[in-house]
């Protein structure tokens, strides 16, 4: 009797991963999903914040691919290591600051590791990449990259794209049949459309930026000024998280305002009362402010005076707001003139 | 059999999910765990891990802003 084989795909929750995943199921392969999580994702959490967003529905299409699917996910917190990834791509960075070659190489390296604990037992990887799609990490040169440095080699198989590919392990063993594999190529996502329609997917989920932060241009600026003005390449998980939030204003290098747009961004930033030195404004209604750096106490009024602005008085002569200090128990009462629009230079927002 | 809590308050999706996972890990089987999150994705993606992996969910309760499950782990 054939030995029941076993392949561990990586579930981003975008189309391709889920109709690769599908092809090697098809084929009689035990196939478990697994997904991670680096604090850039797209995917989850920042759809939970913004109240206009609440009227969409909340899903992780990682778990949502893998449930249609059948199969298991497992998503793996990997927020410390990829630090390493973010700081010295060896490959370096794309259009913005997406390590898309590395992160890709880190990932494949990182499901080679799951596969092969004793208790996983896994025989070879899937992806759902195809040659031509994305101009960093998934181009014809980088492939063979992916498989050599993440350690995989052979045990990586791209369902989509593999008759454009050498034969690997799983196809060569038989273990899958290579003639009902695909040679996708290009950005033209037709292919894909296709097979999707021909396994009966009619919902899937197609991201037109991908699915990482990093890729984005406003975002990556934000994270080259913290790193600016921090003097190092460093973060934490809330630093790029409160980076998704917010209007973000640097007045002066050694400080930044963090200042909520709306009642959902207020309860998110609110739970970070005890971190950040904190502003609300009480005569009027108004924004939640964070003050991010090493503010002085000029420097906090300041950026009361830059969240007057942002509030329901910001025509008004007075505004009054709370400031509080992480450790306080009373909040220091203070009354400003909100900052007129045209004293905020176009600099000072990040 | 035990009923341990988790607190995954504060914590946008997907890590109320991994931290729900990483401690399931760590039980037995007919072990509870309850979770309570903050996070409205929750609402859905804990229902669908425990589906996926087979564990029940007994309960889920909403008040104000705090979600809790219940969860009855099955392995």
């Amino acid at each position: 009797m054939n030995e029941q084989r076993k392949a561990v795909s990586l579930i981003s929750g975008g189309l391709d991963s889920m109709l690769a995943t599908k092809v090697i199921l098809d084929q009689g392969i035990h196939v478990e999903g697994i997904n991670f999580f680096t604090g850039f994702c797209v995917e989850g959490h920042t759809h939970a914040i913004r109240a206009k967003a609440r009227k969409k529905e909340k899903r992780n299409n990682a778990l949502w691919v893998a449930e249609q699917l059948g199969i298991k996910l497992h998503i793996v917190d990997v927020i410390d290591e990829y630090k390493d990834v973010v700081f010295n791509p060896k490959h370096g960075y794309g259009q913005n600051l997406n390590p898309c070659l590395d992160c890709k190489v880190f990932m494949v390296n990182k499901a080679v590791a799951w596969a092969e604990m004793v208790e996983n037992d896994f025989d070879f990887i899937i992806t759902g990449e195809v040659i031509g799609q994305r101009p960093m990490s998934q181009r014809k040169d980088t492939m063979p990259v992916i498989a050599r440095e993440s350690g995989a080699d052979d045990r990586l198989l791209r369902p989509l794209c593999a008759k454009n590919l050498p034969p690997t392990l799983p196809e060569l063993e038989g273990w899958v049949d290579r003639d009902q594999l695909f040679d996708f190529h290009g950005r033209n996502r037709k292919p894909q459309i296709a097979l999707a329609k021909s396994f009966g997917f009619e919902e899937y989920s197609q991201p037109a930026g991908g699915c990482c932060f990093l890729t984005d241009k406003a975002y990556s600026g934000k994270l080259a000024d913290l790193w600016q003005s921090r003097g190092e390449r460093s973060y934490e998980l809330d630093d790029i998280m409160l980076l998704k939030i917010g209007r973000h204003l640097r007045p002066k290098p050694h400080y930044k305002v963090i200042v909520s747009r709306e009642e959902g961004e207020n309860h998110y930033l609110q739970g970070y009362q005890k971190c950040y030195p904190t502003i609300r404004t009480i005569s009027h209604g108004g924004p939640i402010t964070l003050v991010d750096g090493n503010p002085t106490p000029e420097d906090l009024e300041f950026a009361a005076r830059i969240t007057a602005r942002y509030s329901q008085g910001r025509d008004s002569d007075e505004v009054t707001l709370t400031i509080t200090l992480p450790g306080d128990e009373e909040p220091e009462e203070v009354t400003v003139k909100p900052i007129p629009p045209s004293e905020i230079p176009a600099n000072w927002h990040v | 059999m035990s009923e341990i809590e988790l607190d995954a308050r504060h914590l946008l999706c997907p890590l109320p999910v991994i931290r729900t996972q990483d401690k399931i890990a760590s039980l037995e089987s007919g072990d509870t765990i309850i979770v309570t999150c903050t996070d409205p994705g929750t609402l859905n993606d804990i229902p669908a891990w425990c589906r996926i992996h087979g564990h029940e969910m007994l309960e889920h309760r909403t008040e104000g802003r705090e979600l809790s499950f219940r969860i009855l782990v099955h392995k």
